[in-house]
């Protein structure tokens, strides 16, 4: 048989291999020990010196050639045979994932958090302190002596005549200025309690405040302070404006407005300059130092930051609540 | 304080309008909390009088009249008031009027009878609510007038939210004196002349505690006619004032209080027998008050009585003996300073709150009881005619509040403000509000005026100048300060990062009230007192938490009644601890709690659905604790907690100390608690898990770890964590890692026993093992669990 004959009958045969087993006979037949391409080396003994070159030249061009279609067709199995096991392994890749339940924080904190981050960015320490207090760090220190007015505008929830839950955070600026000189920078948030529950009260809510005492700090300063926190705090162009107010605490005093995009004034905070008083009464030197200090309600924050409307679901814990906060 | 916008406007007249007045005001730290108008729309009202009134033809309760409108004919009207007469000057809607309500008023028939008009009462102008018939115009009444215009109901009223520091405001006198600083422009203020005495009249009047009340000016008023009525114009200044009209005597006693901002008080001076005294009351001494309650005093009340027996409690409110009634012909005025510290916090102890008291307790002006007096007076003989007694005045000069004086320095404050303001306006603002200014080199020496009580010390004055100043004026600036690090202890766990591990783990933060149901926390915590709030909100508000599980728990309750039965919630937050040796009385713990309930986790196709159970809840705490990066020191052991299944609780300990709890609720409580189903909660101190070593770093072997398994059998009332604990006392040579990773009881093994399967890594850092080595370590194991615990090895 013309060794032509030979190639293109093992590249039929190859063509027709469709399996591995299948191949290798082919293999065999052609190249294997007595396989019809080594038959035809094993006869170039029979050829003249003068034409075995060349003969045996064109057996192996036909082995390779013999080789490489069976190397061809045997990837070609391979990948048929991945394919296939390929496509068995197919999966619905729209079914759900397997969910690791995750949850998040209360509103309140995230917005004490953010709080937290914008005055620690500028060198505000958090401190917190006790919440039944007595009545020298919630009230005298403060310079809300017994008696005051404004005392019973408080609405407080007494234990004792001298003890109660504390009615705001600045028990704790007081204790920390009863330890540490200035230059101070604190904010102290937590809860608070007032004697009050209807639409816009709740007997338990939590504030911020903040205090820095320093040797120059003015009321300028003052403004400065709250009017980037307002308009970082919100992300937005708002207008911002200190309307004079009366805390025992502080003189000048000061209450801050808030007007978000075609909405009205709403009030958001308290602040003023550390009364000299309450500087006095910690062992401050009033006159070398000054400071300034302020408070917010972190639920009203909260519910014009996110769009809250009832003031008690943040007590409630109801998870479809707390969930759009994660 | 409510006040009418055009009384003000009769002491000052800015070119505002209300709502900019009320802005700048507002502006001024005056808040003005609302701007109504004195009456509702109408229109077409007018004055007229009835000039014949006679019985409906067919109608008993209707009266037909003719009214004068000051037009050519008389009007016909049908009236159905009992109290319209023939000569009465009424208000009277004309055919076209509109009355609130778009109430329009059109020519009627009234049982065949025409009627062109309707007269009015108070109620159907919406000017009050009485229903007292057809108003009664005074004689003078001009016919014909509109009725807006009579009253001059093109008024509002501003209710203005005073601090308690301005009670100089308190009176129109006041806001006038700060609307006039605030436009610079001149405040009128009218001039009351002192009434001349027609009658020697008098009653001494003795101090008896010249500190509480340094000045007491009395008079008698003779044979005063107490059933005249208040005049209108009196009348519509308190109604717009929220005041409504009582009688002459007490309606210009109001009269005065709002417009100078002086309570006054009037006796019926036949009542009174011998001296008025001012002096405080004996202890419980007795007093029946005006309203008709009875009070028992103490020594540190103030009181007005005479010789025989207590007649009110000063400046507070009076008593029922004593107070003018119908019956009085001869009265007895008071106009008197008491000293704030004599009234503060009385009224309120005897829940008592009057327009007296709250100007009291802030501070009245010393220097005014002669104007008021010399007001009130001319008031009552005006209205209710009478002769008046010389004023008899005792006082104290030495108690009388001193005018205080008060340094400004122009260096402290420009520090203070930040800005620097000109020295002229400075001055022009002090002098405005009413101060006696002196400038100085350094800047002003300040008289105070005796009616502002809240001016003691330079920053009094530097608010003042900076509020009338204007806030708006004073720009930002941003605060300069030393640069200098917050610092932050590595060794210091925070709160939020045991709470964001749970938080990954699929607790959502909850935050629940201090205050808790004591029904609920005396079942889970019944030997444990708690704090309680002698008045709370509510009895479920007013026991301090002893634990963060009642809240917790209510949270769960709360949710599963609303179809959410897989939960879980963390909180951090201070339980409360009655201790007497603590601070207050009670320790302030800060506590991190979490509860679970419902599913173990999310349902999802490919799993099957399992109940949350202890080992999840154990697993979270497990996660919090190895943040500290000491679990080892953690033990959890077998507990009784008196809310937790006595079969599913833990005391968790770390080295000797007890740090908290975890384990499922007593199920004997969950029907009581509100609960569906099996609930687990842990609960652990922040304060002993927030401290974590700062890691030491040590080199990982290069050399090959060993695992060698060992099931083991044991009775299964030895607990597997002393079995662990054990094999890590004995320290096992090489040993770097033990775990437990099968429990079995079955088939194959001894009833009341169980097989417990363990991995042991070995590991050496220097070299790689020797089969020998591992074989003698294991061995050792097995030795001391053979003997310690009865092991055997299972086949």
């Amino acid at each position: 048989m013309a060794l032509s004959d030979i190639v293109a009958a093992a590249q039929a045969a190859v063509a027709e291999a469709t399996t591995p087993q299948q191949l290798d006979a082919v293999r065999v037949e052609y190249m294997g020990k007595k396989g019809q391409l080594t038959e035809q080396l094993k006869s170039l003994g029979k050829l003249s010196p003068e034409e075995r070159p060349a003969a045996g030249q064109a057996i192996n061009e036909a082995k390779q050639r013999v080789q490489e279609l069976i190397n061809a067709r045997n990837n070609e199995l391979k990948q048929a045979e991945l394919a296939e096991k390929l496509a068995a392994e197919r999966i619905d890749v729209s079914l759900p994932g397997r969910k690791a339940q995750v949850g998040g924080f209360h509103p309140v904190t995230k917005t004490i958090q953010r709080i937290e981050a914008f005055f620690g960015d500028l060198g505000f320490r958090t401190v917190e302190g006790p919440e039944v207090e007595d009545d020298f760090h919630n009230f005298d220190a403060l310079n809300i002596p017994a008696n005051h007015p404004a005392r019973a505008d408080h609405d407080t929830f007494y234990f004792t005549p001298t003890t109660m839950l504390r009615t705001q955070t600045s028990g704790v600026q007081i204790r920390t200025m009863e330890q540490e000189q200035p230059p101070l920078r604190i904010i102290s948030p937590g809860r608070v309690y007032r004697n009050d529950y209807d639409q816009t009260h709740t007997p338990m809510f939590h504030q911020v405040e903040g205090l820095m005492v320093d040797t120059d700090v003015s009321f300028t300063q003052l403004k400065g302070i709250l009017e980037d926190f307002l308009v970082n705090f919100f992300e937005e162009e708002l207008e911002v404006r200190f309307r004079p107010s009366y805390f025992p605490f502080t003189e000048p005093s000061a209450e801050v407005d808030v007007r978000r995009k075609d909405g009205k004034w709403l009030e958001v905070l308290g602040c003023g300059m550390v009364h000299p008083s309450v500087l006095q009464a910690v062992g401050i030197d009033s006159e070398k130092y000054t400071g300034f200090a302020f408070g917010m309600g972190v639920e009203r924050l909260t519910m014009l930051r996110y769009g809250v409307n009832d003031l008690r679901a943040f007590f409630e814990n109801d998870v479809r609540f707390l969930k759009q906060f994660n | 304080m409510k006040f009418s916008e055009q009384w003000l406007r009769t002491w000052v007249n800015p070119t505002l309008d209300s709502v900019a007045l009320s802005e700048q005001l507002s502006m001024a730290g005056l808040e003005v909390d609302g701007i109504e108008p004195v009456a509702e729309v109408f229109s077409g009202v007018v004055v007229g009088e009835v000039v014949k009134c006679w019985q409906h033809p067919d109608a008993d309760k209707l009266q037909v009249t003719e009214v004068n409108l000051g037009t050519d004919e008389p009007t016909t009207i049908v009236c159905g008031a009992p109290n319209c007469r023939q000569g009465l000057k009424v208000a009277v809607a004309t055919v076209g009027a509109v009355l609130p309500g778009d109430f329009k008023i059109k020519k009627a028939k009234l049982r065949g009878q025409p009627s062109h008009g309707m007269l009015c009462s108070n109620s159907e102008l919406g000017l009050s609510e009485d229903h007292d018939g057809i108003i009664e115009l005074p004689a003078d009444a001009p016919v014909g007038m509109d009725y807006r215009e009579y009253l001059d109901l093109n008024d509002v009223v501003l209710d203005v939210d005073l601090t308690p520091n301005r009670a100089d405001c308190l009176g129109i006198r006041g806001i006038a004196r700060e609307v006039g600083v605030l436009n610079r422009i001149e405040v009128t203020e009218p001039v009351f002349e002192a009434v001349v005495p027609t009658t020697d009249e008098q009653r001494a009047v003795v101090l008896d505690a010249p500190a509480a009340c340094p000045r007491y000016l009395g008079r008698v008023v003779r044979n005063v006619n107490v059933k005249a009525d208040s005049p209108l114009w009196l009348q519509e200044r308190l109604r717009r004032s929220g005041i409504r009209s009582i009688d002459p005597v007490v309606d210009i006693t109001n009269y005065v209080l709002l417009e100078l901002g002086h309570p006054m008080h009037a006796f019926d001076n036949d009542k009174l027998e011998g001296a008025v005294h001012v002096r405080m009351a004996n202890t419980e001494e007795k007093l029946t008050l005006l309203d008709g309650t009875e009070v028992t005093l103490q020594n540190d009340v103030l009181v007005i009585a005479d010789e025989q027996k207590p007649l009110a409690m000063a400046g507070i409110f009076g008593g029922e003996g004593s107070g003018v009634t119908e019956a009085t012909t001869n009265v007895f005025l008071e106009s008197a300073f008491f000293s704030p510290d004599a009234i503060a916090g009385r009224a309120r102890r005897f829940g008592l709150h009057t327009d007296a008291s709250h100007r009291y307790e802030r501070g009245v002006d010393p220097e005014l009881q002669r104007t008021a007096m010399e007001r009130a007076t001319a008031l009552l003989l005006d209205i209710c005619g009478g002769e008046a007694g010389p004023i008899v005045e005792a006082k104290d000069d030495t108690a009388l509040p001193q005018a205080a004086q008060v340094t400004l320095r122009a260096e402290r404050l420009a520090r203070v403000l930040g800005i620097t303001i000109a020295a002229d306006e400075v001055t022009e603002i002090l002098q405005r509000l009413g101060f006696a200014v002196t400038q100085t080199a350094e800047g002003w020496q300040v008289t105070v005026p005796t009616f502002r009580f809240d001016i003691s010390i330079e920053e009094d004055l530097i608010e003042e100048v900076a509020r009338i100043y204007g806030y708006h004026r004073i720009q930002a600036a941003a605060p300069a300060a030393q640069l200098r690090m917050i610092p932050r202890q590595e060794a210091q766990l925070t709160t939020t990062s045991f709470k964001r591990t749970l938080l990954d783990r699929g607790y959502q933060e909850a935050i629940t009230y201090s205050f808790v149901d004591p029904k609920h926390q005396a079942l889970l915590f019944d030997e444990t007192a708690a704090l309680t709030l002698p008045f709370p909100i509510s009895v479920e508000m007013s026991s301090m938490r002893v634990s963060l599980w009642p809240g917790l728990i209510s949270a769960v309750a709360h949710n599963q009644k609303r179809q959410q039965q897989s939960l879980a919630f963390c909180e951090t937050g201070l339980r409360f601890l009655p201790d007497e040796n603590a601070e207050n009385g009670v320790v302030q713990q800060p506590m991190i709690a979490g509860i679970r309930a419902g599913k173990a986790a999310p349902e999802h196709w490919s799993d099957g659905e399992r109940a949350v159970d202890f080992y999840d809840i154990k697993g979270d705490v497990e996660a919090i604790l190895a943040l500290t990066g000491a679990a080892h020191e953690f033990r959890f052991v077998a507990d009784q907690h008196p809310a937790l299944h006595p079969g599913q609780s833990a005391a968790i300990f770390r080295g000797n100390k007890r740090v908290g709890y975890v384990g499922a609720v007593h199920p004997q409580f969950e029907k009581k608690l509100g609960l569906n189903g099996r609930t687990f909660v842990f609960e652990l101190e922040l304060a002993a898990i927030s401290a974590r070593a700062v890691p030491q770093a040590q080199p990982v072997s290069k050399y090959p770890s060993i695992r060698r398994d060992l099931a083991i059998v044991v009775k299964d009332t030895i607990a597997a964590g002393e079995i662990m604990a054990a094999i890590e006392n004995i320290g096992v040579n090489n040993l770097v890692s033990l775990n437990l990773f099968d429990v079995y009881q079955g088939a194959g093994v001894t009833e009341g026993h169980r097989s417990l399967a363990l991995s042991l890594i070995l590991q050496n850092p220097e070299r790689t093992l020797e089969d020998s080595e591992i074989n003698t370590a294991v061995a050792a194991v097995v030795d001391m669990l053979t003997s310690e615990f009865g092991a055997t090895l299972r086949e």
